[in-house]
């Protein structure tokens, strides 16, 4: 489904040039579970964001069901993301004076679906995920599993083919960190692709397929 | 994104920061206001004069003693020497010009009107028969002078509203002797009550045959000399006639002033409606100042809000939908700012013209149609930078803030 080649991401600050990303290759199947670890600064957040297509790489090739979206133009790379990518970020990122409900429906506004559906839709989803009595709330009402539980609602309501998550845990404790992992996990269950960035080896040992990274390489488990 | 969508966002936005929006409309709407107001003020002031000008009569030529050098010039600007004084019979000269339907040769002075004890100081001018009708004047009783050769001076008089009322309260004037200066005068009749007319009171006046107010004040000549062309086509040939009359009588001299109510009506309202634009451009600029205040605003709410883009973006969203958004923001800004500013301009526009009620007040709906315009262009155009900067915006970067 995902397959990077060769993928370098340079940066530049000042004189000096950073490379975040080396030369990396890395194939994603469909409904394929992996975590990404390794030390601080050593490029997970790069490489999620490469595949999330908020950024460009600056040498190598993405291809995405076959397609190549390294070149594709701003508004054609938002369209891939609105269909196939979900994200799910360690700040939640809900908007503050928008209602849980109002937040879950955020992707599908933009996409242009209309009122009767997206409430349907996340309806089905808050239900499913146990907050339908906090449909109404607004992001400051909740607790912080809460908001990483309407996050991930938001991150699947289009069904995407895939699940980025950069430290869905990492502001969470122990307990609703474990609660949003197994919601995760069943996610991917139902056949979503599930790739998350983590610090914590525990998280990163329940998936299948384990990355390692240091220096902006991947050091095992890619292809 | 659905328009209603775009609508219901922008709007939870600016709801969601109330100061902020608060005082962009209160700076967009002053701007609007201050246009509304001030234009409104202007066109009242114009039409007053036109109004006051017209009022005066129709097709009215007015010819006064002494020269002014351009046609263009205000009457009363007077240069060179003393020049000669114009008397009944040049008045009645001008009656051989086919364009001139009628004239009213007009002396002006001030007199001591008295019944008995009561008395009053008013205007006394000295007229014939056909200042009624040039004038436009309408009489609430009796009769006006009498239709006599002008030479001949009658002891009769017609009385403004106000003095009869002063001076006979409400009992019967007419047939009665009231005392002008050293002279005796019988009332004849009574004008109706029409208020100001250019710097005139008509209702506080007194009219006498023009020989008898010569006598009165013991002046020989005329103060002014109004001349009623035949019709609208014939002012300028009865201004031409008129001229050249006088310059046969005066040996070609031509040291008389002739000058068409047209002409002054038509200088006065291109002046005004200069002045008026000009205030109305002027007031514009306070629309351009709400309109960098927007921006500035703007600004700062792209920076405040650029985890929110970076999320949009990450969700879906493309630079032009994000563009869109922040572009939405503004004119619902300025349009809000525009209507209020209308609203409070036309509070602003009925106060004054309650202070001011024979100024006829009121917004044109060019001012009206331009602010409108102006402040949604301000607002349009000073939102580009900050909806650019924000569909511009680096997700990665937006989202790695806190
Ligand atoms: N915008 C940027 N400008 C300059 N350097 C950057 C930028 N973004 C990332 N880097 C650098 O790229 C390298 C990889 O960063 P990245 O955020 O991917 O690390 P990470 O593995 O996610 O680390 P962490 O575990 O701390 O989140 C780091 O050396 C970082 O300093
Ligand atoms: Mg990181």
């Amino acid at each position: 489904m995902i397959r990077l080649e060769n993928i370098s991401r340079l940066f530049q600050v000042g004189e000096q040039t950073v490379s975040a990303l080396n030369e990396v290759s890395l194939e994603i199947n469909p409904g394929e579970y992996l975590s990404i670890m390794g030390p601080s600064g050593s490029g997970k957040s790069t490489l999620l964001n490469l595949i999330g297509l908020l950024d460009r790489p600056s040498s190598g090739l993405y291809t995405f069901d076959g397609e190549d979206v390294t070149h594709l133009s701003e508004a054609l790379q938002a369209k891939v993301r609105q269909e196939k990518i979900g994200f799910v970020f360690q700040f939640f990122h809900l908007i503050p004076r928008l209602t849980a409900s109002e937040n879950i429906e955020l992707p599908m506004m933009l996409a242009g679906i209309d009122k009767a559906e997206r409430m349907a839709k996340s309806h089905r989803l808050l239900q499913d995920f146990g907050l339908l009595d906090r449909a109404s709330h607004k992001p400051e009402q909740l607790s912080g599993g809460q908001r990483q539980r309407v996050a991930i609602a938001r991150a699947t309501v289009m069904q995407p083919r895939i699940l980025l998550a950069d430290e869905p845990t990492g502001n969470l404790d122990r307990a609703s960190g474990m609660e949003v992992i197994s919601l995760l996990e069943a996610l991917n269950a139902q056949g979503m692709a599930l790739v998350v960035v983590t610090h914590d080896p525990e998280i990163g040992k329940r998936a299948k397929r384990q990355v390692h990274m240091i220096d902006g390489k991947i050091v095992s488990g890619g292809s | 994104m659905k328009l209603i969508d775009i609508a219901s966002f922008t709007s939870k936005s600016l709801v969601g920061a109330k100061t902020r929006t608060a005082l962009m409309i209160l700076a967009m709407s002053i701007g609007v206001a201050a246009v509304v107001v001030l234009t409104a003020l202007g066109e009242g002031a114009r039409r007053y004069v036109v109004d006051q000008f017209s009022s005066l009569g129709t097709n009215l030529l007015i010819v006064f003693p002494g020269r002014t050098e351009t046609k263009g010039n205000m009457p009363g600007m007077l240069i060179g020497e003393t020049p000669r004084d114009l008397t009944l019979d040049d008045a009645l000269a001008l009656l051989r010009s086919r364009h001139v339907k009628r004239i009213a040769p007009l002396t002006l002075g001030s007199g001591l009107v008295s019944l008995g004890r009561r008395n009053r100081e008013v205007p006394v001018i000295g007229s014939t028969s056909d200042l009624l009708e040039i004038r436009h004047m309408t009489l609430l009783e009796g009769r006006f002078l009498p239709q006599i050769d002008p030479r001949n001076a009658v002891p009769v008089c017609v009385l403004g509203m106000r003095v009869k009322e002063e001076l006979f309260g409400s009992s019967q004037a007419l047939g009665r002797w009231v005392r002008i200066g050293d002279r005796r005068f019988r009332v004849v009749g009574i004008l109706s009550a029409q208020g100001q007319s250019l710097g005139f009171n008509t209702d506080e006046l007194a009219i006498v045959p023009v020989a008898s107010a010569q006598m009165l004040f013991n002046i020989p000549s005329l103060f002014r000399i109004l001349v009623e062309a035949r019709s609208r086509n014939d002012i300028p040939l009865a201004q031409k006639d008129v001229e050249r009359i006088f310059a046969a009588r005066h040996e070609g001299e031509r040291d008389v002033t002739v000058i068409t109510q047209d002409a002054v009506l038509s200088t006065f309202d291109k002046i005004l409606r200069a002045l008026t634009l000009a205030v109305a451009g002027i007031a514009g600029i306070s629309l351009a100042v709400a309109g960098i205040l927007i921006m500035n605003v703007m600004l700062i709410a792209v920076a405040q809000r650029t985890r929110e883009i970076g999320l949009l973006k990450a969700i879906g969203a493309t630079g032009n939908q994000i563009r869109r958004l922040f572009f939405f923001e503004a004119a619902i800004l300025s349009l809000v700012g525009a209507i209020s500013g209308w609203l409070l301009g036309e509070f602003g526009a009925k106060v004054i013209a309650g202070l001011y009620p024979s100024l006829p007040i009121a917004p044109p709906w060019w001012a009206i149609a331009a602010a409108f315009a102006t402040s949604l262009a301000t607002g349009v155009l000073f939102s580009l930078l900050p909806a650019n900067r924000a569909a511009r915006l680096d997700p990665v970067q937006a989202l790695s803030r806190r």
